[in-house]
């Protein structure tokens, strides 16, 4: 997921040197669902959490950005380029919101920009898989961004004010995004033979990684339990993919597609779809950043990083000028 | 719908083209740097004025389409035509270059679309001023950010006053273009339909002067103009943009999508 813990050292629940009290006070208005704002006290370890939560957020929204602009210049109708182009330039606005929220916490965004760069920071595995056809608009539409709502609508809740209110902004465009991907993989289903191939041919290759995005099953995910706690987290990885297959299956049974999992059925007696296993030595390769475009990815955001030195730089210059301007035209008026 | 004019309806069509195929095609570019602007402010801009463009195309070319009555609608135009049929003007066609040449471009584009659709909104053909009205408010703001941006560039570094001149030099060759009007018949515009675009250039002159003065940089001495776009001879960039944006309706003739 955008936000699952991908660290293997997870932060201490408090540092030795903060106050008792303070811990207890926070705790407690934690435990009763109180909003955290920027001003309050916070423990070092849940600051450090949210900070590297929230950013590999904002940059999973970023490079998110990536696999799908890539099929802007090829969308097949005016109608599509359009609304590609714009939910596209959605996540780019996530990405925004979510790095003010991150900064309220005292990080710069050129410093989170700095961490993705150099590896320190992780993003979204799922990004680091190609879109190879126009399918895979509507597959990551569909999944990504479905899966992505399973996970960001209970942060709508969560204990950090500004990142709760990020979230309440972009879970209804997320909402947006599911409906029009599900709506692209419809109409190739019910399309040409070839269609109807390329839009199961997407969902063989997206299905696994989608649910991978939940993150590492609950009895090996060392976090989980301090982030319920903190309300960082509302419910655990293994509930959010169980909800996402539950929603997601009769969907693709709907529109005549074959979930590519021959373990896949229904229990009566859960009352959910039972998965077959799957391949985590692949998601701890990807986190690790050998998915197969992972290079490409970082390169892209690097390349363009870099590229636009030159014109943040403008800015900046342009911006002082013109307030050492005003300053002397105030002093001599 | 009747047109109020005696226009022939293939220059009338061919005109509404120009119009459709400068949006598209300008919108087309500026797509390619979604994901890959300066910053993320810059991205969400760019894509701004894209999705602005590709709404105006998409009337256009739905216009156009209906003027031609052969039953092709706008993504017929847009995925189904090769390139010597294409109208728009040379300038909205050149590669990106770095973000001094896109600023550069913009700014040329749409101060001249801005003076444009002022004119076109009050068209005899109640089709085009429709559109032009609806479209000037997005275009007006297109025109400022861009000349915001001249400003920021020109003014800003020593290096960004270079490029944002150098992004100037490659385009200036291609303003010539947009003020000639070589209509396939001249009562389109005696008829009141389109703008004579020559009646244009003292404003964006004047446009340019102040946007420049403000921005640092030496007026252009005007080189030798190239032509061609409107009657559908092109640089060798535009072929490689619609080999990739018509790639899929062509691949699969058959498929809706
Ligand atoms: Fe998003
Ligand atoms: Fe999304």
């Amino acid at each position: 997921m955008y936000t699952t813990e991908m660290s293997k050292n997870p932060a201490r629940p408090a540092a030795p040197s903060e106050a008792p009290e303070l811990v207890a006070a926070f705790e407690a208005r934690v435990a009763n669902d109180e909003f955290i704002e920027p001003k309050d006290w916070m423990p070092e370890a849940y600051r450090k959490t949210l900070v590297r939560q929230i950013s590999q957020h904002a940059h999973s929204e970023v490079v998110g950005m990536l696999p799908e602009g890539n099929w802007i210049s090829r969308a097949p109708s005016l109608r599509r380029k359009a609304v590609l182009l714009a939910k596209v330039q959605d996540e780019g606005g996530h990405g925004l919101y979510l790095y003010s929220a991150a900064e309220t916490l005292g990080t710069s965004r050129d410093q989170m920009i700095e961490a993705l760069h150099t590896g320190k920071a992780k993003y979204s595995t799922i990004f680091n898989y190609p879109t190879l056809t126009w399918a895979d608009i509507g597959a990551i539409g569909w999944l990504v961004d479905g899966a992505a709502i399973m996970n960001q609508v209970p942060l709508q809740r969560t204990s950090y004010g500004p990142y709760a209110r990020a979230m309440v902004r972009v879970c209804k465009e997320e909402s947006f995004h599911q409906r029009q991907g599900f709506e692209i993989t419809m109409k190739l289903a019910a399309g040409t033979p070839e269609q109807k191939a390329m839009a199961q041919d997407a969902l063989n290759r997206w299905w696994w990684p989608s649910i991978m995005m939940f993150g590492p099953p609950d009895d090996n995910s060392p976090n989980t339990a301090q982030s319920v706690r903190w309300r960082i987290k509302r419910e655990t990885n293994d509930e959010l993919r169980q909800k996402f297959v539950d929603v997601t299956v009769p969907q693709a049974e709907a529109i005549g597609l074959t979930v590519p999992d021959p373990d896949l059925k229904w229990n009566e007696e859960r009352g959910h779809y039972d998965y077959g296993a799957i391949d985590w030595d692949e998601f701890w390769a990807v986190v690790k950043g050998e998915g197969p475009v992972a290079k490409e990815r970082v390169k892209a955001r690097i390349d363009a990083w870099e590229k636009g030195a030159w014109v943040r730089e403008a800015a900046l210059a342009h911006a002082a000028k013109q307030a050492s301007r005003r300053q002397k035209e105030a002093a001599n008026g | 719908m009747t047109i109020p004019t005696l226009t022939s309806k293939d220059a009338h069509f061919d005109y509404v083209l120009r119009l459709g195929d400068d949006a598209l095609i300008l919108a087309q570019r500026l797509g390619e740097w979604c994901g890959h602007a300066p910053a993320l402010e810059t991205d969400l801009s760019l894509a701004n004025i894209a999705l602005d463009l590709i709404g105006q195309a998409t009337m256009f070319l739905g216009y156009a389409g209906e003027l031609e009555g052969k039953g092709n609608d706008a993504d017929k135009l847009a995925f189904h035509r090769d390139v010597n049929q294409f109208r728009n003007c040379l300038l909205v066609e050149q590669p990106n270059g770095d973000f001094g040449r896109t600023i550069a471009r913009q700014y040329i584009f749409s101060t001249w679309q801005y003076l444009l659709y002022q004119q076109l909104a009050r068209s005899t053909d109640p089709r085009l001023a429709e559109i032009a009205a609806k479209a000037l408010k997005e275009t007006t703001y297109h025109a400022e950010l861009a000349a915001e941006w001249v400003v920021r560039l020109g003014d800003g570094t020593a290096e960004s006053h270079e490029r944002v001149k150098d992004g100037f030099e490659w385009c200036w060759r291609f303003v010539d273009e947009l003020f000639s009007v070589q209509p396939l018949d001249p009562s389109i515009v005696t008829s009141g339909v389109a703008v004579d675009t020559a009646t244009l250039r003292a404003a964006f002159d004047s446009a340019l002067a102040t946007t420049f003065a403000e921005a640092t940089l030496p007026l252009p001495k005007f080189p030798r103009p190239v032509l061609g776009g409107r009657k559908g001879h092109h640089s060798e960039h535009l072929g490689h943009l619609l080999s990739d944006m018509q790639f899929l309706p062509r691949a699969y003739p058959d498929a809706v999508w």
